[in-house]
């Protein structure tokens, strides 16, 4: 895969002694949207403000679609769209001044049409000579959405997009994240939703601590660490789980009415079709059954537990 | 060089101004109007010629001044203040702009505004006196530099506030009094000699009395070292942004 963010051995020890980011390497591939999941404190917000530029990384280095974001700050950063966690904006300024202001900030020519495109996207077209101090939050976030994007960035990083916002317009920025990612926009997330990891991301990220304890595939990642669980209602309840079954990780609810068989997909020592095979044996009755997944959420608490 | 950032930074700051112009511009065309009420025609018609000049008139460079002086530390300072007390001082960070192209768009902004209200007192003061001014060139020369260094200065004072507090009281404690003090309002040569000793540490001095030579061809000190001590004071601002811009203080950690 082609990576367009190269980012090796970047740490970040903040003045007050504070070490933020241990050590990250992570490769960003063109076009892939990527959510860098972990709980508040993290990391997330250190290491999208190192590579865009808001702090000094202490150590480490960071290349955007090749160019060093020291040494190349221009060319990196005019690749790059951020929208950040907190509503910054000033509150005087109309919609439609901020976001040319942004687009001139960032060295494009001036483009009203891609702009008016831009903040029609955006549902924010009819509002676009108000103050902003005059707007509502869902609507100031959209605004942060359109500066980040009128400079059309390569990359765009989403920082906590959805805290505090409405489900209109977390729809309406999953459909613009579709879009900027069928253009080709490499867009990188962070969040403390799994939900939305799980919903749009093609691959997860997760920092604790300021570690990167992994990064991989999202369906791989539910596959390798993702526990299943074999749900079988019975007939007629039993008052203990028959000793052929007790070899194997199998456990019996207080009524009696259900056994559940919990299962790692990945691994060869499990096997359904003998567990099955066995409870047949027992002279179990089966009523029915169904098999429930974990979520990101269930693997990334294990996870997070593990390290603390 | 990215000119477009300069730009845009400069003509939002200067979009602020137009935004406040009625407060911008009343409040030191009523101060001035004030000054030359009190001073001006009440006192001042009762003091005599100062070096040949009248009183009235002797006071114009100096309260020209007093507004460029606190005016460009105040507009300079909020500009790049406001931004880092908002917070969105984040993409002006991440933005393709040097610390420098930042600099030139605040303090450009800043200088220009003070520039508008330099020009808008000259014009209030001439309603009051006949306003003849000697060396116009030179007046503009002065004028110019003084806006240009006292904005670099209002933006490290900027960029040093961490708080509303400490944006106020450099102007406060330290330009208002060396202004005052620094022969605004007088000649030195009317204080006993120890003080006009005390005086030539006062930095204002040579501003005032450079820019009051341009008007009336009087000075408390020669046009060179007025000069001169314009340009260091320039050359000191920039060295202390070079600093910061090295260190990338209070902006970026």
């Amino acid at each position: 895969m082609d990576s367009i963010i190269s980012i090796k051995g970047l740490s970040k020890t903040y003045n007050s002694g504070f070490e933020a980011l241990k050590t990250v390497d992570l490769e960003i591939n063109r076009g892939e949207i990527l959510a860098l999941l972990g709980p508040n404190g993290a990391g997330k917000t250190t290491l999208i403000s190192s590579i865009c530029g808001i702090i000094s990384p202490s150590s480490g280095s960071v290349t955007v679609d090749g160019f060093d974001i020291i040494s190349d700050f221009r060319k990196t950063r005019s690749m790059i769209g951020l929208v950040p966690q907190e509503l910054t904006l000033g509150a005087f300024d109309t919609v439609w001044g901020t976001v040319r202001f942004s687009r001139g900030l960032f060295g494009a020519k001036r483009d009203d049409a891609y702009l008016e495109q831009l903040l029609k996207d955006l549902s924010l077209f009819d509002k676009k000579d108000s103050e902003i101090r005059a707007l509502s939050g869902g609507m100031k976030r959209r605004v942060l959405i359109a500066k980040a994007l009128s400079h059309e960035p390569k990359v765009l990083f989403l920082d906590e997009p959805t805290a505090g916002v409405d489900v209109e317009l977390r729809k309406d920025m999953w459909k613009i994240v579709n879009k900027l990612r069928n253009q080709g926009v490499t867009i990188i997330l962070t969040t403390h939703y799994i939900e939305e990891a799980e919903e749009i991301a093609e691959r997860v990220g997760v920092i604790s601590n300021g570690e990167l304890l992994l990064v991989e595939k999202k369906d791989e990642l539910m596959e390798s660490l993702g526990k299943k669980q074999l749900l079988i209602d019975l007939k007629e309840s039993v008052k203990k789980i028959p000793s052929i079954l007790e070899k194997y990780n199998i456990e019996l609810n207080e009524e009696g009415t259900q056994i559940s068989y919990t299962y790692v997909v990945k691994d060869e020592t499990a096997d359904v079709s003998e567990v099955l095979h066995e409870i047949t044996n027992s002279g179990l009755l089966l009523k029915d059954l169904k098999v429930e997944q974990s979520s990101l959420e269930d693997i990334f608490v294990d996870l997070v537990k593990e390290e603390l | 060089m990215n000119l477009t950032a300069i730009k845009v930074i400069y003509f939002n700051e200067m979009l602020r101004f137009w935004k406040t112009l009625f407060q911008s511009v009343a409040s030191p065309v009523i101060s001035t109007a004030l000054y030359f009420v009190v001073f001006g025609s009440a006192i001042g018609s009762r003091i005599e010629n100062i070096e040949g000049v009248s009183y009235g008139l002797f006071i114009v460079p100096g309260l020209t001044m007093l507004s460029v002086l606190t005016q460009s530390i105040s507009n300079a300072s909020f500009g790049i203040f406001f931004p880092k007390f908002t917070g969105t001082i984040y993409e002006l960070l991440s933005a393709p702009v040097s610390f420098y192209e930042t600099l030139i768009g605040y303090v450009g902004a800043a200088a220009t505004k003070s520039l508008i209200l330099a020009t808008i007192i000259l014009a209030t003061a001439n309603l009051f006196v006949d306003l003849n001014i000697a060396h116009p060139f030179w007046m503009l020369g002065f004028l110019v530099l003084t806006c240009i260094a006292f904005s670099l200065f209002g933006f490290i004072i900027g960029l040093w506030a961490d708080n509303f507090e400490k944006l106020q009281i450099i102007p406060l404690l330290i330009i208002t009094p060396l202004v005052f003090l620094g022969g605004s309002f007088y000649s030195i040569s009317m204080l006993p000699d120890l003080w006009q000793k005390v005086t030539l540490f006062n930095p204002v001095l040579y501003l005032v009395s450079g820019f009051r030579w341009s008007f009336f061809e009087v000075s408390d000190v020669s046009v060179g070292i007025s000069l001169f001590m314009v340009f260091l004071f320039l050359a000191i601002c920039i060295a202390i942004i070079a600093w910061m811009f090295r260190t990338g203080y209070k902006l970026k950690q």
